[in-house]
């Protein structure tokens, strides 16, 4: 069905059928026990939002076309942790989510939403100009301004652009000689033009153990900040771009490597489960193929195919688990690599979220609730007072860094330094 | 590099059998679709409350009982195991401290002023042991509306205990600083680890508390520093202080289920929370891997040397009754024994009724094999723990928490043999 929004006619957003209607349909499936209000991390810090059990399996019984007893299922960050945890089975974040997007589309999406849904764009219109881009956002002035004009919050984590892509990079770079096996490195927007160099050490670490890395042209966004912004239809098309890039590789039988969390999770079933893709051919394929890198990594690790010339890292360090790693449902690999690096001590968080959920924090009128969200972590990362921490997905690194200071790298980076690849030292024999 | 041991369930008893295999050396995932039931659950361990009459001794109890139910999971762990398994939790957790032994049950008052018979409970419960009788005052915190102390208080007043000892019981109700309407357990369980909101309680409940009175608190007496909370409202006090488990979301449950998650993870051990098991793959009549239903559009493959099945029963999903009246074993494909025979009941009419369904579940070996067909373990390598089990009425019994407690350490024994 479509649904004509609030503001115009351009927010036309088709919320469907059959995988929507399975997901709803898992609310039956609900207990009442209370296990995911017990982890939802922002309900546990704000009363703007009741909870996940009281907007998910029980407001969605009343909503009608769009229409929701519940405006406060604006407040949910979409961090999936209820899904996770929920012992029944109920798609609780699913349902929220599509409820979001249905009552967005009724009420209207702020100019904001759609400004900071695209990751892509952004990244290529500051790119060019990045001095100045970077030295705008970090005066005081032009955010208190940014702030009143689009309410984005004056101290909320931004993203620097590196003034470079890693696709420049990557263009130029010379593939591996004589490799007997090859992998797909999906950098995502954030990589490409925020952090080029976590491209690079990505692209070293699996060289290292022997693949020739293939980079496939046209990897745009996708679609994940517009799918959770109430977006769908902007989504789809961005993602369908993505998958038609990615496919050919897959159907090859290459596999496909992310460095970004929460966009390989949109790749491999956020797309489908939210946006009614469940059929596309090229996204169930690329779908299969598709692997986190620290997931990648265990893999080859468990079949003894990593290397492990790790020299030792004398640090002790917190390592955060992202909500959106969760959702891969596979437990936290990092944590297992960090284990084969010498003298390196990693103490998990155990904190279920930093609060930033991609862009939910940067929002002025969720500032403080993803600050808030995120206290018990920053404390922790505080406390431990290493050099660093460590962190798998990128907007949670931002805010890590943001709220305690602490430079926050993606593990990948960790492995990258222990085999000795960023040259400082010859790696371990 | 993979697996020795994958337990399928995160509740008491997957968790009990996965942290005691990883302490010892076994590289160990606990796999599951989401949290189990250690959250709702009070966190005491009742081993046997009731045969059907009250149990007052569990050790000499136990016998008797075991003759009685042939049928009973408890006749597949020895009464050595079960001691072994309540010593090896009071150890494994000294933060929880708890206390008790299979000797003896404790009476715990309940949230609506039952008494609820205990072999071991965490040590912030203990002074509220009704057995000797004695006056207590319950305490209701305005925003927590999911416990309501005149209620229970009026009811222990009529409790007739074994001993013939009274309970004088009273309610007060605080006017605490919160400002919220309305928290949840958890939300109280967070306040009370702050020192200011502790002394603004005391500092109010203080001049109302008679002389030996023991005060009992819903258990929301902090969460992850619950071991520095309770002594220290106690110490405001001057009283000695106990919880009572109120209505889920269980304080108590969470923090024993985040005292094991850290054993396991501290032992090596590893955690999948979200998939859900579609199959297994079997070669020679033993398990060679568990496949979930994983994020990715393929399946997820989980090899390991030895399964754990701590898969709950008919509350975890695991045990299924369809509307064709099928029962089956969703997890594994196990068959499920102890349906009532065809032309006989299956339920009672009335809710507190006997319902000889709800006692069908999985029968074992001597080791907690699953029997397949013909009466012999299913798989060589597959054990089964808790609630998926068959032949067990725990809440008639009051055997839940005893039963997954020593099933799963029960499991871990076993393979640990099996090795050796």
């Amino acid at each position: 069905m479509t649904r004509a929004g609030a503001t115009g006619s351009d927010v036309t957003e088709t919320v469907p059928t059959d995988m929507v209607e399975l997901i709803r349909g898992s609310l039956d499936h609900c207990v009442k026990c209370t296990i995911c209000e017990t982890y939802c991390p922002v309900s546990n810090v704000t009363p703007l939002f009741p909870g996940p059990k009281y907007v998910g399996p029980q407001a969605e019984r009343f909503r009608e076309d769009g229409e929701t007893p519940d405006a406060s299922l604006d407040y949910c960050s979409g961090c999936g942790i209820c899904t996770t945890v929920c012992p029944q089975g109920v798609k609780i974040a699913e349902i929220n989510a599509h409820a979001r997007a249905a009552m967005k589309a009724r009420r209207g999406v702020p100019f904001r939403d759609r400004l900071i849904a695209r990751s892509g764009l952004l990244g290529q219109l500051g790119t060019p100009v990045a001095p100045i881009a970077n030295w705008l956002l970090s005066r005081a002035w032009f955010r208190a301004n940014l702030e009143r004009v689009l309410r984005i919050h004056r101290s909320a984590p931004m993203p620097r652009w590196a003034g470079r892509t890693f696709r420049s990079w990557a263009r130029r770079h010379d593939p591996l000689d004589g490799a007997t096996k090859a992998v797909v490195y999906f950098h995502g927007c954030s990589t490409n033009y925020y952090e080029p160099r976590l491209g690079e050490m990505a692209v070293a670490v699996l060289e290292h153990n022997g693949f020739r890395v293939l980079v496939p042209p046209d990897q745009g966004c996708c679609g994940l900040p517009l799918q959770s912004n109430g977006l769908f239809d902007d989504a789809r098309r961005y993602v369908r771009r993505l998958t038609k890039s990615l496919a050919p590789y897959a159907r090859r039988g290459y596999d496909i490597v992310a460095t970004s969390t929460s966009c390989g999770l949109m790749l491999k079933r956020e797309a489908m489960e939210m946006l009614d893709l469940e059929d596309d051919e090229d996204l169930r394929t690329v779908s299969s193929h598709t692997y986190d890198i620290c997931e990648f990594l265990l893999e080859l690790h468990e079949r003894g195919e990593l290397r492990t010339d790790l020299a030792p890292l004398p640090m002790t360090i917190p390592y955060h688990a992202p909500c959106q790693q969760s959702g891969h449902w596979m437990g936290k690999p990092a944590l297992e690599l960090f284990r084969l690096i010498p003298q390196l001590v990693v103490q998990d968080s155990d904190a279920d979220c930093c609060g930033i959920a991609g862009t939910y924090g940067v929002k002025a009128e969720k500032y403080d609730i993803a600050m808030d969200v995120g206290a018990g972590l920053f404390d922790q990362v505080r406390e431990i007072g290493g050099p660093l921490a460590t962190c798998d997905s990128e907007t949670c690194r931002w805010q890590i860094e943001k709220a305690t200071g602490v430079p926050t790298v993606h593990p990948v980076e960790l492995l990258y330094r222990a085999y000795g690849l960023d040259g400082s030292r010859a790696a371990a024999s | 590099m993979s697996q020795d041991v994958l337990v399928v369930g995160a509740g008491l008893s997957g968790m009990a059998a996965g942290v005691r295999l990883a302490e010892s050396g076994r590289r160990t995932t606990v796999l599951a679709q989401g949290v189990g039931a250690t959250h709702l659950s009070p966190a005491t361990i009742d081993v046997l409350g009731y045969a059907p009459e009250l149990v007052e001794h569990p050790a000499r109890a136990l016998p008797g009982f075991r003759r009685e139910h042939p049928d009973h999971p408890y006749n597949r762990v020895s009464d050595s195991l079960v001691a072994e398994s309540l010593a090896w939790l009071r150890e494994l957790t000294p933060e929880l401290g708890y206390e008790g032994s299979l000797d003896e049950n404790l009476l715990l008052p309940t949230a609506v002023g039952a008494a609820r018979p205990s072999a071991l409970v965490p040590g912030a419960m203990r002074a509220g042991d009704l057995r000797a009788g004695g006056r207590f005052v319950f305490v209701a915190l305005r925003a927590l509306k999911s416990f309501y102390p005149k209620y229970l208080a009026e009811n222990l007043g009529q409790l007739k205990l074994p001993s013939g000892a009274t309970v004088q019981a009273r309610a007060v109700m605080l006017t605490d600083p919160v400002r919220e309407a309305d928290l949840t357990p958890l939300d109280y369980a967070r306040r009370f680890e702050d020192a200011g909101f502790r002394a603004a309680v005391a500092n109010e409940l203080r001049p109302r508390l008679e002389e030996d009175e023991a005060v009992g608190f819903p258990a929301v007496l902090g969460l992850d520093r619950h071991a520095e909370a309770w002594p220290a409202l106690q110490d405001l006090l001057g009283h000695p202080v106990f919880e009572v488990p109120s209505l889920p979301p269980s304080v108590p449950g969470i923090r024993l289920f985040r005292a094991l998650r850290a054993r396991l993870r501290r032992a090596g051990g590893v955690l999948k929370l979200g998939p859900m098991v579609i199959g297994a793959e079997e070669d020679g009549g033993a398990l060679r891997a568990v496949l979930t239903h994983g994020a990715a559009n393929r399946p997820g493959r989980h090899p390991a040397r030895w399964f754990v099945a701590a898969t709950g029963g008919f509350a975890a999903g695991a045990i299924q009754l369809d509307s064709h009246g099928e029962v089956r074993e969703t997890v594994f494909g196990l068959p499920v024994a102890g349906i009532p025979p065809e032309g006989t009941p299956r339920f009672g009419p009335g809710y507190f009724d006997d319902h000889p369904l709800a006692r069908a579940g999985l029968d074992v070996d001597e080791r907690l094999r699953p029997l397949g067909d013909g009466r012999r373990a299913a798989f060589s390598n597959l054990f089964a723990v808790g609630a998926a089990l068959g032949g067990a009425e725990p809440w008639k019994e009051h055997s839940g928490n005893g039963l997954a407690l020593a099933t799963g350490y029960a499991a871990a024994s076993a393979i640990l043999e099996e090795e050796a």
